[in-house]
């Protein structure tokens, strides 16, 4: 029992079992608080800061990475559309080669053609006078022996061998035509 | 007046005095040995106060998560609460998290040791001895001396402490007793007078109205019995004031110690 000096300053002066008892208790308070609880919390600070600054960068990340892939993939495809311009106008380009060249084939065809049908012709021209110039040389020698023929025996019958020899020539064409 | 109320008169000492802070051993045979005021109600609360601490805090910081559970996020609020706004304010983010343990203890036996003030079947505060806040005020002493002699060596603490820079050299007899006298003895004198103080100020102030109140009662004056009505109103209103005085006087408390090993670990005085 705690006996108050008279006059009340007995209450200023502590009584040493209960400095004891406090210092005991504070000092396990003290032991159990912080080596068991408050270094903990301080950890789990630790930790939570770690989670969120770590989200935080790992949305960063994907952000970047996404934005990479992004910037990638708009490269690729202006990539693509110069690639495929280039082609369109490679594939142009080699129409109007290939058309060209198709033209050209086609006019040195037609070239070709027309020269050989001239060439034929002129070839026919030319056996038909060749033939022709035969023809009238026996039909002369022909005429010419018949005239002489029919002078020495009667110049009526000259006369017919004229209409004759005509005759034959107006015959003449069909069957030359049938060769 | 009732019967009841006389047996209560009978027992009544008013006005109530430092008599009223004394507290019988629960043990009578203790009572001329060495552990005389070791088992007392004071005692007892001291004892739950911390077994209430370490209860709570192992309870509740059993399995931390990252994301809290409510228990968890109570004894986080404490701690960060002084951690924060004391600690890491005053003492800057180094040392405000190597001290915010201590700090935190200190505030949550205080605010706790403080409280018994109100509770009812209690309703004193171990804190109205001063032997309590004295051994506070003595560790608090301890660590920032600690600590001052620790980063400035003795005497470049001392002169640290005692001597103010930038003051003229002839005032210095005069000024380097009054700042050792004040920086090394008197704060922790203060400390625990402060809390002291308040907390018997407070036990006594509950008393004399909650006493005052049955006082009343007993005169045969019809009038003045129902003024101890009013008396009692007090009696509630001050147990809340006293409510306030707890949590601010622990704050207090904290406050000056983090203060006072700041002032240490500074560079200048």
């Amino acid at each position: 029992m705690i006996h108050a000096a008279e006059g009340g300053a007995g209450i200023l002066i502590p009584v040493w079992q209960e400095i004891v008892v406090g210092a005991i208790a504070f000092g396990l308070l003290c032991y159990v608080l912080m080596k068991f609880v408050f270094p903990r919390m301080e950890k789990t600070f630790e930790a939570r800061v770690d989670a969120i600054e770590g989200g935080i960068e790992r949305a960063e990340r994907a952000q970047e990475d996404a934005d990479r892939t992004l910037e990638e993939y708009r490269r690729k495809l202006a990539g693509a559309q110069e690639e495929a311009a280039a082609i369109r106008d490679e594939a142009r380009a080699d129409a109007v080669a290939a058309k060209e060249e198709i033209l050209t084939g086609a006019r040195e065809e037609a070239n070709r053609i027309i020269a050989a049908g001239h060439a034929q012709v002129e070839a026919s021209r030319q056996q038909l006078v060749r033939e022709l110039r035969s023809e009238v040389g026996n039909l002369a020698v022909d005429l010419a022996g018949k005239i002489i023929s029919q002078r020495l025996a009667d110049d009526d019958s000259v006369e017919r061998t004229v209409d004759q020899f005509l005759a034959e020539m107006s015959d003449e064409p069909e069957a030359s035509g049938a060769r | 007046m009732t019967d009841s109320a006389k047996v209560l008169a009978s027992d009544l000492h008013f006005p109530p005095g430092t008599d009223s802070f004394n507290f019988r051993d629960w043990f009578a045979g203790l009572s001329d040995t060495a552990l005389a005021n070791v088992f007392t109600t004071i005692t007892f609360a001291v004892w739950l106060t911390v077994a209430i601490l370490i209860v709570f805090f192992l309870w509740a910081y059993r399995k931390p998560r990252i994301v809290p559970t409510k228990r968890q996020w109570l004894a986080e609020s404490a701690y960060g609460f002084v951690r924060n706004t004391v600690s890491i304010e005053v003492l800057g983010k180094r040392h405000g998290v190597r001290f915010a343990p201590y700090l935190t203890t200190l505030f949550l036996f205080i605010i706790l040791m403080n409280f018994w003030a109100i509770v009812p079947a209690v309703q004193i505060s171990p804190n109205s001895h001063i032997a309590f806040p004295a051994t506070l005020g003595i560790l608090s002493w301890a660590i920032y001396n600690w600590v001052g002699v620790k980063k400035h060596g003795f005497l470049g603490y001392l002169k640290a402490t005692c001597v103010p820079p930038g003051a003229p050299v002839f005032i210095y007899p005069l000024l380097i007793p009054i700042e050792f006298l004040q920086n090394l003895i008197l704060r922790p004198v203060t400390l625990a007078l402060r809390l002291f103080a308040n907390m018997f100020a407070g036990h006594l102030i509950l008393l004399v109205f909650t006493l005052g109140g049955f006082v009343l009662l007993q005169s045969d004056n019809l009038l003045i019995q129902s003024v101890s009505v009013v008396s009692w109103a007090f009696a509630i209103a001050m147990t809340f004031f006293e409510l306030i005085v707890i949590a601010l006087q622990a704050y207090v408390f904290t406050l000056l110690t983090a203060l006072y090993i700041q002032g240490s670990l500074a560079d200048e005085h």
